[in-house]
């Protein structure tokens, strides 16, 4: 395995864990304001599916963008009032959404385009396309130069390799992404709003007392957390994809909620469980099965093993991890 | 003083929820461009207009009963069993196992064939049940993520199985060998053949409905008329009071856990053995999961869990039913699954709060 083929690997991984990275702070917003969300999974779906056909039908993948943030945060609102308003056990709503949104997309998406529960695939303006950073080697030097792409970054020094190939040449989402790292620590550890969230999540009594809404601030979460899932969803069938497929979500929201865990519920280290998963992702789509000098690892084990590390993990033989106190448990006013 | 009255509780506010479900349903095919009421005809013709329907009908019952009492079982102990579906395939895996391997003479009979497969699958299920369980109990883990995960690591597991160790040699499917003949459960046809009474022959209903409603009434002796079902309905109710009275938590939680895993490893006796005659992949179909859905409709009773695994089992054959003769997609139903799930787990008190406002207004208009 030569250097350019790691890179292309981790080219790959970045990639594959922008929407669960995406899903992943998602669940961290809602979780921290103490809500279960086990529906990520079905908001990713939503909104793939959504933003897709929208695309698709009006060309524009802005258009679809927005569309697949609103499908995500109507999933958000149901949940919000099963769990916030009607004091609902919140992992039965999120299955229950899961469930809703499996079948749902699919039912329109055979209304709507008859092509057996897909979109039509994007092309054009209906896809996002990849950013070509300053300097980097990309489509166009290529056609400048005469030679495939490929053969241009193989000759291209080490640095320009990992320039081009990994940090260059990725859809605005991928960028976005990143940049919700910083901005979710910072909203949460260094503004007040992000504070009184996470107390509403520890003990949501205590903020109560201190005279601000317990239900208005869980709300808020919902959105906040129906905007990234939904963000998930449109990179999924918009950057990633080219268009909706049945299940394309793929159990992608219950590896999010793996790699929340394996953060135990901090921004910066999402990142580095989300990058880890799409590792995992992308080693096990690049090679079918890895021999150990004798021993062969079946690509099977490459894709269960995000799961088998969070069994670990919360096993608590790694470190611990601790979920918010308040989590899963409604909140009711003492009278 | 209780705020509703029993039947209330036990049979208006579920019909409330059912009826928003269903309805939210219909309106949901009337989007798509179809006619509801024609929609509801074709499924109850599907389901229950011919012999062959029944057959498909009770054949998923069967599924969902297990599934459903198994989700019942883990709900009492105050715990959220997501795993059936990956405790049902591993238990599939038991099955398929003792099917496979047990010598032939050891089996001279499909009903000596049906308690090894009993065993097994059960003992299988209950393993699968056991790591998250005691990770709960001893560890703290929550219960729910660690199921989840567990099921996609059963998908895996099978998978790999199915593509080397298990897999029929030349053949293109991912799939076991058959399951030796003497193994295969009698149909329904056989069974009432010699009553004089003619049922569908490619129906795949067979002997295991009878295993499941065995397990109802078992259920039902173990969790009201024992000691343990006492004790795990304490500690559901409350954890911190059951300790006071001398329970183990440790041991609910995990005893509570294993009786989950084992009853979803039951059904796979009806989809394997019954059904496939062979181990293959999905030979679940998402029958765990529907028995949350079951659970929760059936209010944890094994009585309630037998009518909603029917009412399931008529969603699923109708359902597929429609998607034969009309242009609605089987997803359907996953769509009337999710719906019946959020309206009868999630958004109960959105009619509960109501009802119980007419009860006491009512009750108060009494007293004045």
């Amino acid at each position: 395995m030569d250097f350019l083929t790691i890179i292309q690997i981790a080219d790959s991984a970045l990639r594959l864990a922008t929407p669960l990275l995406f899903a992943c702070l998602a669940g961290l917003f809602s979780e921290r304001a103490g809500i279960f969300d086990i529906g990520l999974e079905g908001k990713i779906l939503a909104s793939a599916f959504l933003s897709a056909a929208v695309a698709f039908v009006t060309g524009s993948v802005w258009l679809g963008l927005l569309s697949g943030i609103f499908a995500s945060i109507c999933f958000s609102a149901v949940h919000g009032m099963a769990s916030i308003t009607f004091r609902g056990n919140q992992l039965i709503s999120g299955v229950a959404l899961n469930f809703l949104a499996s079948g749902i997309t699919v039912l329109a998406a055979q209304a709507w385009f008859g092509q057996g529960g897909r979109t039509p695939p994007l092309t054009g303006n209906g896809r996002f396309p990849p950013i070509e950073l300053p300097f980097a080697i990309g489509r166009s030097d290529a056609e400048a130069a005469g030679v495939p792409l490929r053969i241009l970054i193989e000759q291209a020094n080490p640095i320009q390799q990992v320039y081009s190939e990994f940090i260059s040449g990725h859809t605005i989402l991928v960028y976005v992404a990143l940049l919700m790292v910083p901005l979710s620590w910072f909203v949460l550890f260094r503004t007040r709003f992000g504070l009184r969230l996470r107390a509403v999540g520890e003990n949501p009594a205590a903020v109560d007392t201190a005279g601000i809404s317990v239900v208005r601030l869980r709300y808020a979460s919902m959105a906040i957390a129906g905007t990234l899932c939904g963000l998930s969803g449109v990179y999924l069938a918009t950057g990633l994809g080219a268009g909706f497929i049945k299940e394309m979500s793929a159990g992608r929201g219950y590896i999010a909620l793996a790699a929340l865990i394996f953060a135990k519920w901090k921004p910066v280290p999402a990142l580095g469980a989300t990058f880890l998963f799409g590792l995992l992702e992308a080693i096990a789509n690049r090679y079918q099965n890895i021999d150990l000098g004798g021993i062969v690892i079946p690509v099977q084990f490459m894709q269960a093993l995000p799961y088998i590390l969070t069994v670990v993990i919360l096993a608590g033989f790694v470190g611990s991890a601790i979920a918010p106190k308040a989590g899963g448990q409604p909140y009711v006013k003492e009278r | 003083m209780d705020k509703i009255p029993k039947w209330a509780d036990v049979a208006l506010i579920p019909f409330l929820n059912l009826l928003i479900a269903f309805v939210l349903s219909g309106l949901v095919i009337f989007a798509i461009g179809e006619n509801p009421f024609k929609a509801l005809m074709t499924m109850i013709d599907g389901a229950f207009g011919s012999t062959y329907g029944w057959g498909y009908t009770l054949y998923y019952t069967t599924n969902f009963i297990f599934t459903g009492l198994a989700v019942s079982i883990a709900f009492k102990a105050a715990m959220f069993n997501i795993g059936g579906e990956g405790q049902a395939m591993i238990g599939g895996l038991g099955v398929g196992l003792a099917c496979l391997f047990i010598p032939t003479a050891l089996m001279p009979h499909w009903t000596i064939a049906l308690v090894f497969a009993v065993i097994a699958g059960g003992l299988f299920g209950a393993g699968w049940a056991l790591i998250p369980a005691y990770l709960q109990a001893k560890r703290g883990s929550h219960v729910v993520i660690t199921t989840i995960m567990f099921n996609f690591i059963a998908t895996a597991l099978m998978g790999y199985l199915l593509i080397k160790p298990l897999k029929l040699k030349g053949a293109q499917e991912s799939a076991s060998a058959s399951f030796p003949d003497v193994t295969n459960l009698p149909t329904l046809h056989e069974l009432l053949a010699p009553l004089g009474i003619s049922f569908s022959k490619s129906a795949p209903a067979n002997v295991s409905l009878f295993l499941a409603l065995a397990m109802c009434v078992v259920v039902y002796l173990l969790m009201n008329r024992s000691r343990l079902g006492y004790e795990i309905r304490a500690f559901g109710e409350s954890p911190t009071a059951s300790v006071y009275a001398g329970i183990s938590p440790t041991k609910i939680i995990i005893v509570a856990m294993m009786l989950s895993g084992a009853i979803s490893g039951l059904m796979a006796i009806n989809a394997t053995m019954g059904q496939h005659e062979r181990l293959i992949l999905n030979a679940v179909e998402g029958a765990g999961f529907i028995g949350i859905a079951v659970a929760l409709m059936g209010r944890n009773h094994p009585f309630g869990v037998l009518l909603a695994a029917l009412l399931f089992g008529f969603l699923y054959q109708g359902g597929s039913e429609l998607s034969l003769w009309t242009k609605i997609p089987r997803e359907l139903i996953v769509v009337i699954q999710g719906l019946v799930i959020l309206f009868t787990g999630a958004l109960d008190n959105m009619v509960r709060m109501p009802v119980e406002r007419m009860f006491i207004a009512a009750a108060k208009r009494k007293d004045a």
